[in-house]
């Protein structure tokens, strides 16, 4: 697109997403995850109940909301780390839904964890030359024939070396992934996730338990990935780091995906508010009985009596 | 006290074909526990398959080479049978199944009412089925001495046997070498660090740990064979404590090692001849020879504790390896 070489990926996935409609559900111009009626319950408790959700492709979108969302329910099922009650979705064309966590790996879609998972007792360049892919010598025979594998080893250690060099993770090579700091841990996976050359990145809290001076690096990261063209999903509870970052949010609350919308105007949607503050979150806001006196006084007495009864436990 | 024969009995347990056999069972384990982090408590169950299913094929007239074929293929169905349900669950289920397993193996062929096939009780006596194994033996009738270690050349506890057991060691820990430097390897020990990272860059975990199963039971089989070889095949001398023993030879010599599962089965072996002979050879009677058996048994369980305690990472394992993990 010659037209557009002068606008940069986030101008020009903000136009494109301009007329997205903001409301839970919405249809993308160019969507890469469609998903249909997900469900997946725990006993009596419904985790994850998501009618639509269609994700743009080649945007950062932000997965936010309250604690006990399902979030990150949301995010193993999409991923292949748990498989839901019900519900189809679809990656990049292809079906995924109840795909094994390896294969949805192989189709492209790689994640992170929120507990960041580094292998301590590996190197940090061992970590890395892991997530390459294509190497014949992982097989139990032809790993003992080191010439059949050597060439492509070759490879994966300087894309690694690259890799880790643009994350800053060169001078610590060849140290034990253990004795990385929290943040460079968080580094480390998100490096080891691009050996796989993905198509999509699927982020759990990236800023969990990482230093402020780390946060600003992690950031610049996170958008070089869409400049490069991959998809990113992440969760994330610092909303700083969400308008800095992301081309659009969606918002969960209880399982089900309730408000979607570009960063700048989401917190002042009615429902998000409702989701973070919970004031009579489960009374219908369009209920005209809330705005009278009586019901009020009556609301009142109700909680009174309630914090009665919690003082008389206490 | 004669010193020189208590010496001559240690050296002679650094090349004895048992030593060779736990070493090759130790080094099995080193695949299942060392590389991969499974656990397992069964290692004794795979040396039985690979004793019994030996034994009953020459039994019944099979060469040397389908004999151990036979007992290699019991060993990989016993793998993928305990595999199957329990390598997809948290790593305490298989330790929970294979010492069960292994157990359920030893009393069904122990059993009476097998005694037409497995000898029930009394097991399968040693001239039942050495004979292929000591006709295959190129070396000359007759027995051979190097300074004071004098063995018959082909029969029972003979030269033959060490060559072939002290080439399979040297063949097993060429491969193990080999395996723990490749990518194959990389992954099994992405695998032991923490199996869901591994799964999100796209490796098939469980067939990894699958394959690990069977290869570390393999190496197992072989071991039981050497095992028996010298003597008789006998279920109960297959039992937990020979898993038990085959641990502390592990953990001795250091997991995730290449050399630490020769050198712990040399070093436990050697040790435990030195007490015995000593202990057997003090000028006043204290100890009978019974209990010097029991008395070095009851050294080598508080040398597990003390490794486990103060040196976990073995004799050649990398202390920082341990710390980082203890974090």
């Amino acid at each position: 697109m010659p037209a557009d070489a002068h606008i940069t990926p986030k101008e020009r996935i903000a136009k494109d997403l301009a007329a997205v409609p903001r409301k839970p559900g919405a249809a993308k111009p160019d969507s890469i995850i469609v998903a249909d009626n997900v469900t997946r319950r725990f006993g009596g408790m419904t985790a994850v109940d998501v009618h639509h959700l269609e994700i743009q492709r080649g945007a950062i979108t932000a997965l936010i909301g309250p604690n006990g969302a399902g979030k990150t329910t949301l995010f193993n099922l999409l991923t292949g780390f748990d498989k839901p009650n019900s519900g189809e979705w679809s990656f990049d064309g292809k079906e995924v839904s109840r795909m094994s966590a390896a294969k949805v790996a192989r189709a492209g879609m790689v994640r992170t964890f929120q507990l960041t998972k580094a292998l301590s007792r590996m190197t940090v360049l061992e970590n890395m030359r892991l997530g390459a892919t294509d190497q014949s010598g992982e097989g139990l025979l032809r790993s003992l024939v080191p010439p059949l594998w050597r060439t492509r080893e070759a490879e994966i250690t300087a894309q690694a070396t690259e890799l880790l060099e643009r994350f800053k993770l060169d001078t610590k090579a060849a140290d034990f992934a253990g004795s990385l700091s929290g943040g460079q841990r968080k580094l480390l996976e998100m490096a080891r996730a691009l050996m796989t050359k993905p198509t999509m990145v699927m982020l759990d809290e990236p800023m969990a338990g990482v230093n402020p001076a780390l946060t600003q690096s992690l950031l610049g990261h996170i958008q070089d990935l869409r400049d490069e063209g991959m998809t990113v999903l992440f969760v994330e509870h610092d909303m700083h780091m969400v308008r800095h970052i992301s081309d659009w949010v969606v918002v969960m609350a209880e399982g089900r995906v309730v408000a979607e919308g570009p960063p700048a105007t989401i917190m002042q949607d009615e429902a998000v508010v409702d989701a973070y503050l919970g004031a009579h979150h489960e009374t219908d806001l369009g209920d005209d009985s809330l705005l009278d006196d009586e019901v009020l006084v009556e609301l009142e007495a109700e909680a009174e009596a309630e914090e009665h009864r919690t003082q008389e436990d206490a | 006290m004669d010193w020189t024969r208590i010496l001559t009995n240690v050296v002679g347990e650094i090349f004895a074909p048992a030593t060779a056999a736990y070493a090759l069972a130790a080094i099995g384990l080193n695949v299942h526990f060392g590389m991969t982090g499974l656990i397992n408590m069964g290692q004794a169950g795979f040396m039985l398959m690979g004793a019994y299913g030996y034994a009953i094929a020459t039994m019944n007239g099979w060469p040397v080479w389908m004999a151990v074929i036979a007992a290699l293929t019991a060993a990989a169905v016993f793998a993928v049978i305990l595999g199957i349900p329990t390598l997809s669950l948290r790593g305490d289920y298989l330790a929970i199944v294979t010492i069960a397993a292994a157990e359920i193996a030893r009393l069904t062929v122990r059993s009476s009412s097998l005694t037409a096939v497995t000898g029930g009780n009394s097991g399968i006596s040693g001239n039942d089925f050495k004979g292929s194994f000591q006709n295959a033996c190129p070396l000359p009738d007759g027995s051979w001495s190097l300074g004071p270690f004098q063995y018959s050349n082909c029969l029972s506890n003979s030269w033959w046997l060490r060559i072939v057991a002290w080439s399979l060691v040297v063949i097993a820990i060429v491969l193990v070498w080999r395996w723990m430097r490749s990518p194959w390897g990389r992954v099994l020990k992405g695998i032991r660090e923490d199996e869901d990272a591994v799964r999100s860059l796209g490796k098939n975990v469980y067939g990894y740990k699958m394959q690990a199963l069977v290869l570390g039971g393999l190496f197992g089989a072989l071991g039981g064979m050497i095992y028996v070889l010298p003597s008789a095949v006998q279920a109960d001398a297959l039992g937990r404590t020979l898993t038990f023993n085959v641990w502390t030879i592990l953990l001795l010599g250091g997991a995730a090692t290449v050399f630490g599962p020769l050198l712990g089965s040399i070093l436990m072996w050697t040790v435990l001849m030195f007490i015995k002979s000593t202990l057997r050879d003090l000028p006043f009677d204290i100890v009978s020879s019974t209990q010097a058996e029991a008395f070095s048994w009851v050294l080598v369980g508080v040398t597990l504790m003390l490794l486990v305690i103060f040196r976990p990472q073995g004799i050649l394992g990398d202390r920082k390896e341990v710390a980082i993990d203890a974090r």
